[in-house]
């Protein structure tokens, strides 16, 4: 073997290195990578995924914000005795408007991938403000300043912008909207069919803290209603090559 | 490049030719467990793939003689154990749910069912021990005193499609109690409580309590009753008892009186089956209460 005796020539030579490792790791994301791109069956596409209204983005950003994915995945792994606990398994499809995907690796509280209308929202104020109040043996902390803290969605325009540059289908109606829907959606006496002409009709239109105003609580709570209720699965047919 | 030095008793082995400060490094053959072990490591890889999905080819990827696939496996791991408690939950979705007592084999079963659909799903709510939480007025389900009715036919009606549930058309038709704060006036609104606490048998003033009676008949009978026994169809608690959803002191009365309250339940029909839907309607009717 030869050119097995010719490495000291690569081994000396850095730039020919760099190149050479280069090209094996090349191979590597060729093979593992880009077939991703182009298999039929890694791109499945669901019926009823939507993007994230505003109240429910800004509800997003709280939740990335407080780090809840550090103890709650949203992730329910193919496996009978999660998918009997939560309900159906994930699809990757779900996660298509999450920038960052919210799959978290840790699971100190239950996973959230389906909690959407799960609970009553007067459930989530009381558990967020104080978890023990409901859950005695729960280790969650207290969230009750959400509450307090209250939004107008001044940025909200801004972020629906950057969801779209990074490939959230968020059309320039809905950008226009976006301060107009942010409101509309926690106001139940409010006209929301600007809203639900833009988001679908399923979308929760209520007053989610049960408090005037929107506070952080309220756009949290949106996001959590929603989490896992788009696609509908009386209608979804799994493929089996998966 | 290479060449031979004396290593250990007289045995000659190969340097690789680096030197570095007369440190020259020797070449030894790498021991023949590990190596035969790697071997075999890159036999079973290749083994691997024709048994299991590997390469991506151009239209998707070679499927493996096994026919392997992480969904078909959950799939048919639920189906084996579906298939085992079959005969079991076809009997009992089948079955007249006051029947069921007089079946001890299927009523085990249900009450076992139940109780882990329980716990899984309703603790939050009410309480690990199903005694319900005042403070945020998730009922108790072990007292006899139900919001709409303590049936098993009722619980079950009650569990599929929730109570004022945002997303189930057919859910329970209870109407919020309204904030009456905002339509009666502050002294209405003391006289009434006066009179709650008076038909509930706790201390009161007799004098505001007559004046409540009027305001009671006028405003809160008609989803109450004109004796304030509540009314099942409505989700219209009973006052005249010692059972309290929220809380039957002076300052809670008032709150409710004065905010209103709209508890609401999720609607479960389309998260569990029909059979664990009347498992846990057996077992929560089970727990004492039942009627």
């Amino acid at each position: 073997m030869a050119f097995l005796d010719k490495h000291k020539k690569i081994e000396t030579n850095a730039t020919l290195l760099l190149v050479l490792s280069f090209l094996v790791v090349a191979i590597g994301g060729l093979v593992e990578i880009v077939p991703l791109f182009y298999l039929k069956n890694t791109i499945e596409t669901v019926k009823g995924m939507r993007p994230y209204t505003p109240l429910e983005l800004t509800g997003r950003m709280i939740y990335v914000r407080e780090g809840c994915y550090l103890c709650h995945s949203q992730m329910i792994r193919p496996m009978r005795d999660e998918v009997e606990r939560y309900g159906h398994y994930s699809l990757a499809a779900e996660s298509m408007y999450d920038h960052p995907a919210q799959w978290g690796s840790e699971r100190q509280g239950p996973d959230l991938a389906r909690v959407g209308g799960r609970y009553s929202d007067h459930w989530h104020v009381d558990h967020l403000t104080n978890p023990q109040s409901v859950v005695p043996q729960s280790i969650m902390p207290k969230y009750g300043f959400l509450s307090e803290n209250m939004i107008d969605g001044k940025y909200i325009e801004d972020l629906m912008k950057t969801n779209r540059e990074v490939g959230v289908p968020y059309t320039d109606d809905e950008l226009t909207n976006a301060k107009a829907d942010f409101a509309a959606q926690d106001n139940p006496d409010a006209d929301a069919s600007g809203l639900q002409k833009r988001y679908g009709d399923k979308v929760n239109v209520r007053n989610f803290d049960g408090k005037p105003g929107v506070s952080e609580m309220d756009a949290l709570i949106a996001y959590l209603q929603v989490l896992g209720t788009m696609v509908d699965f009386s209608t979804f047919i799994p493929d089996k090559t998966r | 490049m290479s060449d031979k030095k004396p290593q250990g008793k007289g045995k000659q082995v190969e340097t690789t030719g680096h030197v570095w400060d007369g440190i020259e490094e020797l070449n030894n053959p790498l021991p023949k467990w590990w190596l035969y072990t790697f071997y075999l490591c890159i036999i079973f890889a290749l083994g691997y793939t024709v048994f299991y999905p590997a390469w991506p080819l151009i239209h998707g990827e070679t499927p493996g003689i096994l026919g392997y696939s992480t969904r078909g496996a959950v799939e048919a791991d639920i189906k084996a154990f579906a298939a085992q408690n079959a005969p079991l939950e076809t009997k009992l979705v089948a079955m007249d749910m006051t029947k069921v007592k007089d079946d001890p084999a299927l009523l085990q079963y249900a009450n076992s069912a139940g109780a882990a659909v329980f716990r899984t799903n309703c603790i939050q709510c009410h309480g690990a021990g199903a005694q319900g939480i005042m403070s945020g007025g998730y009922p108790n389900l072990l007292d006899d005193d139900w919001l709409h009715g303590g049936t098993i036919s009722a619980i079950y009606t009650t569990i599929q499609h929730g109570v004022r549930s945002p997303t189930d058309p057919n859910t329970r038709p209870a109407p919020a109690m309204p904030a009456w704060g905002e339509t009666l006036k502050p002294d209405e609104i003391t006289d009434v409580v006066q009179f709650v606490m008076k038909i509930s048998g706790q201390t009161f003033d007799a004098a505001k309590a007559d004046a409540g009676a009027k305001v009671f008949a006028d405003n809160c009978a008609a989803c109450h009753g004109d004796a304030g026994k509540g009314n099942p169809d409505m989700g219209a608690p009973n006052l005249t008892d010692a059972i309290w959803l929220y809380g039957g002191d002076l300052a809670t009365v008032t709150e409710t009186v004065t905010k209103g309250r709209a508890g609401v339940m999720p609607a479960w029909a389309d998260r569990l089956s029909d059979a664990d839907i009347r498992s846990v309607a057996l077992y929560v009717h089970g727990l004492g209460g039942g009627q």
